[in-house]
């Protein structure tokens, strides 16, 4: 188990590496010239040399990212900013501030929104997937299925502006999407943040319904199934107690990849209700050609879906004893 | 899963041989799997109605010159400024329902009051164009990377596998608007204005970068266990030169993965392409954009909420049907699979 911790994180740091130096090449290599927006309208080849000098970037590239990376441990220190503290992704031109500490600013609404997307997501998705298994051909697994296929190709900036027209605007019946900290007013937050929840979960709900249902379905028909029955279980116990245990693990595997989606940014949900989460200081961020920022923001995104890969793998093991890491 | 397509075909054959009644009825025909498949397909009613509104959507993207004549009106022309009497001082339409009437069907567009009908009838240019170019690309990327991994292994095999790895590993969502601006960025200067042109192909270029490592993910697999397969070791031990074996030996079991990976994504692509319109950095103006009109119509939908519902139930309709085709496509194709 330690073995297998140690490998799958030696391999997600390579990873990271591979992806924040691409990253890096690609934005630094681009003629557009951060130092050029930052010194203005009438900007002297002298002003312009020194505030290059001063943000570091006169140095070669793999330099500027070696000194990107050391700033990370180590912090780093802008001439023209002052202290950047120790996890430092570097300072977005644009807005002035610390690239890590906006996105820790941020984090808090793409987490809430992720945490209760999530539940909803679990909770409803596998609840009517599991009801279609148990009532496979029958008018309830039709309109599971039917009501999936509707779910899944529907749009977020559909649904979300037309939710938010009947529910708030004409019926009145939810606050105007926006966040509320949870240590300030538990009951706010959930009311305000209940319509993006339920928004977001649309599109992803289906796909577990589908899903669920198909693996119940397969998991019904093993042998191990079979045998419980032959042994007088009763059918409920053991569509409750054995099959859905199989049924779970592809489940975990792309909720996994979901989470880390989520938890980089739902972007267009945050950007549809106005939620000042990671996605949208992302779309400022590409708005503003702020690379600083969009390069931290895309390295905790990376990050979040290769830390969650791995606590997948570990999960598997925890549900399926079968499964051996190591 | 999906197995290959020599399988599944001989055992449709069979059950369709066992199904005629010996001696009565018409004699047996031998018939290609191209035939089987068309022929199951047509059986399908919900494969069938849904391929003839795919087929209307594409058609009105062809024929949008056509309409705009017959219907009297362009994508551009700003009829709302331009015409008194059409839109109120903020900009929204005066008659009820976004304006629709009989000279405007669908309404007009809040704010510039260009004709909603036209707007929609060319965005599905845009975003069908756009969805089509980068499966296509993706897919071929992802055909020929796949199997060449597959097939080849070793040192090949470790690099392309790290590749999709990590490409499989970024945000996509994130990576697709992050990716934009620097795509353009490294073509335009910052002065410049950036041509539409180049906001199409790097659209499309960012979409298949990001596009082609899943299913070149799902044909290694693929190729990985059929080389191991008895024909296949029969033909390289009959001394079939590499490409033989791939272009007649394991693409012809391919194609049904191939093409379901495809119908898949092309739904996917028209979301993604509007949902980069709707972030304001799709396809810019004027050129007729259906992210574009949600892009608006998120920010009018207060006043104005029928300018949002056109294009929500078009795309709805479109990607529902185009859903639905994929699976009675994939049914026709591959009758052993369970859904």
């Amino acid at each position: 188990m330690t073995g297998f911790l140690v490998r799958r994180i030696l391999g997600a740091l390579v990873i990271l590496l591979i992806i924040s130096a691409v990253t890096f090449y690609l934005f630094y290599a681009i003629p557009r010239d951060p130092a050029r927006a930052f010194c203005g309208k009438i900007c002297r080849p002298e002003t312009l040399t020194l505030i290059r000098h001063n943000l570091g970037m006169d140095e070669p590239l793999f330099v500027q990212y070696w000194h990107w990376l050391v700033g990370i441990f180590a912090g780093r220190d802008f001439v023209q900013f002052g202290a950047c503290p120790a996890p430092c992704l570097g300072y977005s031109f644009a807005t002035q501030e610390p690239v890590f500490g906006a996105i820790v600013d941020r984090f808090p609404v793409t987490l809430s929104l992720t945490i209760g997307a999530s539940a909803v997501i679990l909770s409803f998705g596998i609840l009517t997937g599991m009801l279609a298994a148990w009532k496979v051909g029958q008018p309830l697994d039709k309109i599971a299925s039917a009501s999936s296929v509707v779910g899944a190709s529907l749009q977020i900036y559909f649904v979300g502006p037309l939710l938010a027209f009947y529910l708030v605007d004409t019926a009145g019946l939810l606050p105007r999407p926006s966040y509320v900290a949870f240590t300030e007013d538990p009951l706010g937050w959930f009311t305000h943040l209940l319509l993006p929840w339920v928004v977001l979960s649309i599109i992803f709900t289906a796909n577990y319904t589908r899903m669920t249902r198909s693996q119940m379905v397969e998991q019904l028909a093993e042998d191990y199934v079979r045998t419980a029955r032959a042994k007088g279980m009763s059918s409920r116990s053991v569509f409750f107690r054995f099959a859905w245990r199989g049924a779970m693990i592809p489940i975990i595997t792309i909720f996994g990849v979901d989470l880390a989606t989520l938890l980089g940014g739902a972007i267009i949900t945050e950007q549809t209700f106005s939620l000042h989460g990671i996605g949208e200081l992302a779309v400022r961020a590409v708005q503003n050609t702020d690379l600083p920022m969009l390069l931290g923001v895309t390295i905790v995104g990376a990050a979040a879906i290769v830390v969650l890969n791995i606590v997948v793998d570990v999960l598997y093991a925890v549900i399926d004893p079968r499964v051996r890491i190591g | 899963m999906t197995f290959p397509s020599s399988a599944t075909t001989d055992a449709v054959a069979d059950a369709a041989a066992s199904a005629e009644p010996a001696g009565s009825g018409p004699a047996i025909v031998g018939r290609s799997p191209g035939q089987l498949m068309w022929r199951r397909f047509r059986r399908d009613r919900t494969g069938v109605v849904s391929a003839v509104i795919v087929l209307g959507f594409f058609l009105v993207a062809i024929l949008a010159p056509v309409i705009s004549m017959l219907y009297g009106k362009d994508p551009y022309s700003t009829y709302g400024q331009d015409r008194p009497g059409l839109l109120n001082p903020y900009g929204y339409p005066i008659a009820p329902n976004g304006g629709m009437s009989g000279e405007f069907w669908f309404g007009l567009e809040p704010g510039l009051g260009r004709d909603v009908f036209m707007q929609l009838v060319y965005g599905i240019r845009t975003s069908l164009s756009i969805a089509v170019i980068v499966t296509v690309l993706s897919t071929i990327i992802g055909v020929v990377l796949g199997i060449t991994s597959g097939y080849i292994g070793g040192k090949t095999d470790y690099v392309i596998g790290r590749v999709i790895d990590t490409l499989l590993a970024f945000p996509s969502q994130l990576f697709l608007i992050v990716f934009l601006p620097v795509v353009e960025a490294a073509i335009v200067l910052p002065e410049e204005e950036t041509p539409t042109w180049l906001r199409y192909v790097s659209i499309c270029l960012v979409l298949t970068v990001l596009g082609w490592a899943t299913i070149a993910r799902l044909l290694r697999a693929q190729v990985l266990s059929l080389r191991t397969r008895e024909f296949v070791e029969a033909a390289r031990v009959t001394g079939a030169s590499p490409g033989r074996v791939v272009f007649k030996e394991l693409l012809p079991n391919l194609w049904t993965p191939i093409i379901i990976q495809a119908t898949l994504a092309l739904p996917l692509y028209v979301g993604a392409e509007a949902g980069l319109g709707f972030l304001g950095v799709g396809m810019t103006e004027p050129t007729p954009d259906w992210g574009r009109m949600f892009q608006v119509g998120a920010n009018v939908y207060h006043s104005d909420v029928t300018y949002l519902i056109f294009p929500g139930v078009s795309m709805l309709i479109f990607v529902v049907a185009f859903n639905l085709l994929g699976d009675s496509i994939r049914d026709a194709f591959d009758p052993k699979t369970k859904r």
